[in-house]
């Protein structure tokens, strides 16, 4: 009966996510929707896109939107909308690879720096507030010139840089975690280091992983564009967004304003989406928004309900 | 008690800060210097360029190399270097313009700071009422349509924004914004009608991340005991949100925005290029491709120095605000 009563509660964590998903953030489900969109067009770019990306057509450069060119064609004869199909794919190699290098990164600097302290912690803070205290942009411009232009180079240099100013919210969740009684319990039995990290640190900062991957994609992918916009990013033929807009788009955008319009739409898009998707994340899986009363509340007559009920049902 | 401990805490913080700025002159001196297609190799090719067809001089990478001072070592160089930015504020002289490249890159500060200032305005202005009533009427339309709005702002990325104010008005009405720079004091209104446009699409991008913190933290906050006890009170909406949630909320917000500064100033860059207003940002990126090695380490340190110190700012108005903040 036991087992009866408790079966819907167990459900698996990931349908679990998905319902509260569903039903309580609307606009990250939307955010979710336009993901999936995105996955789609990029793993099936050779079959959706009507042209291969770098094909010229000379003759018909600048074509205007049409029946043959759907978004219309740029200077060399080709076709936009094909450009920003395979774009899709190249923001996203960049989005999750820059950010899975975040997530990596964050966590190789700051669980050491969060879990040993002391000097150690006082030095590797020096480094990071030095690297933290360049304009994010200003530093990017310069070690892009610096390892030179190409997807490998942006998607590594994003993934570094980023990851260490993620790390401070790694290190803080790992100063917590140290600070709890079974922390010490388990340091008190003798647990050893690599028992302590991985058993008792490492879970308790996956949400926070998760957290710092979600919210670094949009980011990412809006990096890789301004680097690819200024000329130091993604190198031609490659269809980046960023760089369609930049020197294609900006030398005829009075002659042909499709050049300018459509890759920012679509970088515009995929960003609001990601965003959406990565703060519906975040407030679903982040503990500290965890339980409380008025996670529905919408006004403070039901803020007021909710926590009489709340505080009924719990002991 | 209080007070000593604040003391210490900010003198251990600006001891600290020495050696960071020691990692940061490092940083700035070497970085461009190791990028590929050194200024030697550009200037002897452009002086190539320039000699097709009349008589040759022989120019030397070493003659220029030089000529330039960039024939001593490394370390020697950098030693000079930050002896002089010590000794009396030197940056150097500029490899291309062979003049002092201080005074240029001073000349430019108040152009960015006017847009980042105006920016910052016009952020906070939209991400505080949208932040608060989007947290206080959470999963309501109003919260979506104004993060929405918000997050549009992000997401639409500010140098696509910028082409496109400059390409609609004047394809529509044959109106686009001013290539030339109106000075302030010459004609005050016409200078922040000029700066208003591009200050808003920085501001409008800045004004997401703000607005996405202030909703969370006024969403954990509003979920606190002292809150239920002020709704049990029977305080007024407007007092337990504004008296006593914000309050709380803010602190963290606070480091946003102050982190939101860098993302200004790397902004700055990007809409100093669209609408040409010839701020830092400009000079710097013009530096980068010339080569200009003095111009960019230059402008790099100031911007590192005053970053440094908002990072030092922000965390002394934490730890002031926040006394559970342990003073380590």
């Amino acid at each position: 009966m036991d087992v009866a009563q408790a079966e819907p509660r167990i459900r698996s964590g990931f349908t679990d996510f998905l319902v509260r998903l569903v039903r309580e953030k609307p606009l990250g489900t939307v955010g979710g929707v336009i993901v999936l969109l995105m996955l789609f067009t990029a793993i099936f770019a050779d079959f959706l896109a009507p042209f291969p990306y770098a094909e010229i057509h000379i003759a018909d450069r600048l074509h205007p939107p049409g029946a043959e060119y759907f978004l219309g064609a740029d200077n060399l004869g080709r076709d936009v909308l094909s450009r920003i199909i395979y774009g899709a794919r190249l923001s996203l190699y960049v989005g999750l690879g820059a950010s899975a290098i975040n997530v990596i990164v964050a966590a190789i600097v700051g669980i050491p720096s969060g879990y040993i302290g002391g000097a150690f912690d006082i030095i590797v803070q020096r480094f990071v507030d030095a690297l933290l205290s360049f304009p994010g942009l200003i530093f990017l411009i310069t070690v892009m010139s610096l390892v030179g232009v190409g997807v490998v180079q942006v998607i590594i240099v994003l993934g570094i840089l980023g990851g260490i100013g993620w790390m401070r919210v790694v290190r803080s969740a790992v100063i917590a975690i140290r600070e709890n009684v079974y922390f010490e319990a388990a340091r008190a039995i003798g647990a050893s280091i690599p028992r302590l990290l991985g058993r008792h640190v490492l879970p308790n900062i996956m949400p926070f992983m998760i957290i710092v991957f979600s919210m670094s994609v949009a980011g990412n992918i809006l990096a890789e564009a301004t680097l690819s916009f200024l000329g130091v990013g993604i190198p031609p033929p490659f269809p980046s967004w960023g760089a369609m807009l930049s020197w294609e788009g900006r030398t005829y955008m009075y002659e042909a304003s499709w050049l300018a319009i459509w890759p920012g739409v679509a970088l515009g898009i995929g960003v609001y989406g990601i965003s959406m998707w990565g703060d519906a994340v975040r407030d679903l899986l982040d503990p500290r928004l965890r339980g409380g009363v008025g996670r529905f509340a919408r006004s403070k007559k039901k803020i007021a309900g909710k926590e009489s009920k709340t505080k009924a049902e719990e002991p | 008690m209080r007070v000593d401990n604040m003391h210490t805490y900010i003198i251990r913080r600006l001891l600290l800060m020495i050696p960071t700025m020691f990692l940061v002159s490092i940083a700035v001196f070497f970085m461009i210097r190791f990028i590929p297609g050194s200024i030697v190799e550009l200037m002897a090719f452009r002086m190539v360029q320039a000699q097709t067809g009349s008589e040759m001089t022989a120019v030397t990478p070493e003659y220029i190399r030089h000529s330039l001072g960039l024939d001593v070592p490394m370390h020697v160089q950098y030693g000079r270097w930050v002896a002089d930015i010590f000794t009396h504020g030197d940056f150097g002289t500029s490899l291309w313009k062979n003049k002092p490249v201080t005074q240029e890159i001073i000349a430019r500060i108040p152009i960015t700071f006017e847009l980042g200032l105006l920016a910052f305005i016009i952020a906070l202005l939209v991400a505080l009422p949208v932040g608060i009533i989007s947290a206080i009427r959470q999963d309501s339309w109003l919260d979506y349509v104004g993060r929405s709005f918000a997050i549009i702002g992000l997401a639409a990325p500010s140098f696509w924004l910028g082409t496109m104010v400059m390409v609609f008005p004047s394809v529509w009405w044959g109106w686009s914004p001013s290539v030339e720079l109106i000075p302030f004091f010459e004609d005050p209104l016409g200078n922040l009608v000029q700066f208003l446009i591009p200050a808003t699409i920085l501001g409008m991008s800045m004004s997401a991340a703000t607005m996405r913190m202030l909703r969370t933290t006024l969403l954990e906050v509003l979920r606190q005991d002292y809150i239920r006890t002020a709704w049990s009170k029977g305080l007024s909406e407007r007092i337990v949100v504004m008296r006593h949630a914000m309050k709380n909320a803010m602190i963290p917000v606070i480091t946003i925005i102050f982190g939101q500064a860098f993302v200004m100033i790397g902004g700055a860059v990007v809409i100093e290029q669209i609408f040409n207003l010839p701020g830092m940002g400009r000079l710097f990126i013009d530096a980068v491709f010339e080569r200009d090695y003095p111009y960019v380490s230059g402008i790099n340190f100031i911007l590192a120095s005053v970053g440094l110190l908002m990072i030092l700012a922000n965390d002394l108005c934490y730890a002031y605000l926040d006394p559970r903040v342990r003073y380590r």
